[in-house]
């Protein structure tokens, strides 16, 4: 995923915390896709419904803090966000997003210079653009890069040893 | 150059002389625990792998915490998944037993280990010199199935301790404070090593309570110097250290601190932050509608002990729940043989056996639309203990009685 991609922007502030994106109600769901419409519902109930697939998410520090449960991550992919754009990231949350396909991409300035529902340009690993501004953004790793673009650590683990 | 206890624990784990903050290394994991927040995912992603098998059998340890007893079929069948495979594959399984993190400590954890759970709270087991950090229930699989995954090498904030803590304030006073003072973040990827002369005046209990909290300060682990009081306790319950690791005098620190632990008062952290903290004494007055004794964070027998002088010959206040949830069976059993269980129900509590309970807003207690907790949980995020639109105050074992008793926050 090094390619170009836009997609509309929905802004978040700081510490958005795991059991924001999915709250502990919800994870006795049987599917990732059932707690869809419950994401980020302590904070903003009828977001999950506005979030449409391509979207991106922008948020403030510590974006993911909180428990380590997985769901959170699965739940934000489900929704078909493409990626999150923070300030900084809590370290649990940056592991599990990574090793379930989710593109996450640290940005200082991005935050406060955007609003809620301007479209931007994002290329992994290079440079963001927005409202006629440029943002440049570190590269992942490549092995990091290795399991998101083949949508996680299990799927990678399997490609490695050559299972579809 | 010097190492830091966090490096020394790599180094140990990679089969390498020298580890230093910011290298990645691929560590041989000591152990691993999951409980029944996630376990059922590892189990469906474990089936879906090409003829899987786990590593090393003796390292896993699951426990069954965070709804027990299940609450719905969904997470009875859950339980069953987890039960289930647990026999099939020897797995080390406790269920009902007591909070994972306290289960661990008391039957697992030694000095020197790198340990993985898929619980964030698993930098507790630092109080024992271990280097625990929380992992989610994908990088549990890898480790379950290779007994290996990668870190990287943490930076380390060292806070020297010194003094003692006046009568009337607590070791999660103090870690409060911390956080308050590095904030939510302030940790973020790193490790958090307390030392100093202050270490020594606080027990086991106080130190599991500020290891468990670190994570709320974004820290990947934290850990502790390994004195007699972590020797004796290991002892106790018949364990051996793997390994005795201290920081060198020339390790690079990130951060230093140095914390007065006589100038550390009662703190509550408000909604919806942890490090929204301030001194309990501005939020005197504010009304109640649940307290909850218990959790990882201060669900000892030390906290159960302070709780109980407090409330001996008083009531719950009229229209309060409050709720005891002692962290294990073993201390279950201590308490009944002291008689705190009975000093507590004399003043109306609600005894529960050892669970996550409301602190994870879970299958007990959970708190109603506008409602109002006092809790010695680990957080009081927006919605964490029921309702979104609920509020949860975070404070000490002390703070949380006195507050029950009054019907209000109020300090002991």
């Amino acid at each position: 995923m090094t390619e170009s991609f836009t997609g509309k922007i929905w802004v978040l502030d700081d510490d958005i915390d795991t059991d924001i994106i999915i709250p502990t109600d919800y994870l006795a769901l049987k599917s990732v896709d059932d707690m869809k419409p419950y994401a980020f519902s302590p904070l903003r109930p009828e977001l999950a419904g506005q979030i449409t697939p391509g979207d991106i998410i922008v948020g403030g520090k510590n974006f993911g803090c909180g428990s380590s449960r997985e769901q959170a991550p699965e739940v934000i992919k489900a929704l078909g966000i493409k990626c999150i754009i923070a300030r900084s990231f809590a370290r649990i949350f940056f592991r599990n997003s990574i090793n379930n396909g989710l593109l996450l991409i640290e940005c200082d300035a991005l935050h406060d210079e955007v609003k809620e529902g301007d479209t931007i340009e994002v290329t992994p690993g290079t440079v963001i653009k927005a409202n006629g501004k440029e943002y440049t953004i570190a590269s992942l790793p490549d092995n990091l890069m290795e399991i998101i673009n083949a949508g996680g650590l299990v799927k990678a683990m399997r490609k490695r040893n050559g299972l579809s | 150059m010097g190492m830091t206890m966090a490096e020394k624990i790599i180094a140990c784990a990679a089969g390498v002389k020298e580890a230093h903050a910011g290298d990645i290394h691929t560590v041989e994991l000591d152990r691993l625990m999951s409980n029944d927040g996630t376990t059922h995912l590892t189990i469906d992603m474990y089936n879906k792998l090409k003829n899987p098998q786990i590593k090393d059998v003796n390292k896993l340890v699951w426990i069954v915490d965070h709804n027990i007893p299940s609450d719905s079929p969904k997470t009875a069948a859950s339980h069953k998944k987890m039960r289930d495979f647990a026999r099939e594959n020897k797995i080390t399984f406790y269920e009902g037993e007591g909070v994972c993190h306290q289960v661990m400590m008391e039957n697992h954890v030694r000095p020197g280990e790198l340990i993985f759970g898929a619980d964030s709270h698993t930098c507790a087991y630092g109080a024992l010199g271990a280097f625990g950090t929380g992992v989610g229930c994908t990088d549990y699989l890898y480790a379950m199935v290779t007994g290996t995954s990668w870190l990287l090498v943490p930076e380390t904030i060292r806070f020297n301790l010194h003094g003692k803590l006046n009568k009337g304030v607590y070791a999660r006073d103090l870690i409060l404070t911390i956080i308050g003072r590095i904030s939510a973040n302030g940790a973020n990827y790193k490790a958090m090593e307390f030392a100093g002369d202050g270490l020594a005046s606080l027990s086991m209990a106080d130190r599991i309570s500020i290891c468990n909290l670190c994570v709320e300060a974004g820290a990947k682990t934290a850990l502790m110097e390994v004195d007699d009081v972590a020797m004796d306790y290991l002892k106790a319950h018949g364990r051996e250290p793997k390994a005795l690791f201290t920081s060198d005098e020339d390790a690079v620190f990130a951060q230093v601190f140095d914390i007065d632990l006589g100038e550390i008062e009662p703190i509550v952290a408000k909604p919806h932050f942890v490090d929204s903290v301030v001194p309990a004494k501005e939020c005197l007055g504010v009304k109640i509608d649940e307290a909850f004794l218990g959790s990882c964070n201060n669900g000892r027998l030390e906290d159960l002990r302070v709780g109980a002088e407090i409330i001996k010959g008083k009531k719950v206040a009229e229209g309060v729940r409050f709720l005891v949830v002692p962290a294990s069976q073993t201390i279950y059993k201590e308490a009944l043989k002291e008689g705190l269980l009975d000093i507590f129900m004399e003043a109306g509590a609600i005894i529960m056996n050892p669970n996550c309970s409301v602190c994870w807003g879970s299958c007990q207690g959970v708190i109603g639309e506008g409602e109002t907790l006092i809790s010695t949980g680990t957080r009081n995020f927006k919605g964490r203990a029921g309702h979104r639109d609920s509020f949860v105050y975070l404070a000490s074992a002390a703070t949380v009685t006195a507050s029950a008793i009054k019907g209000e926050i109020a300090l002991a």
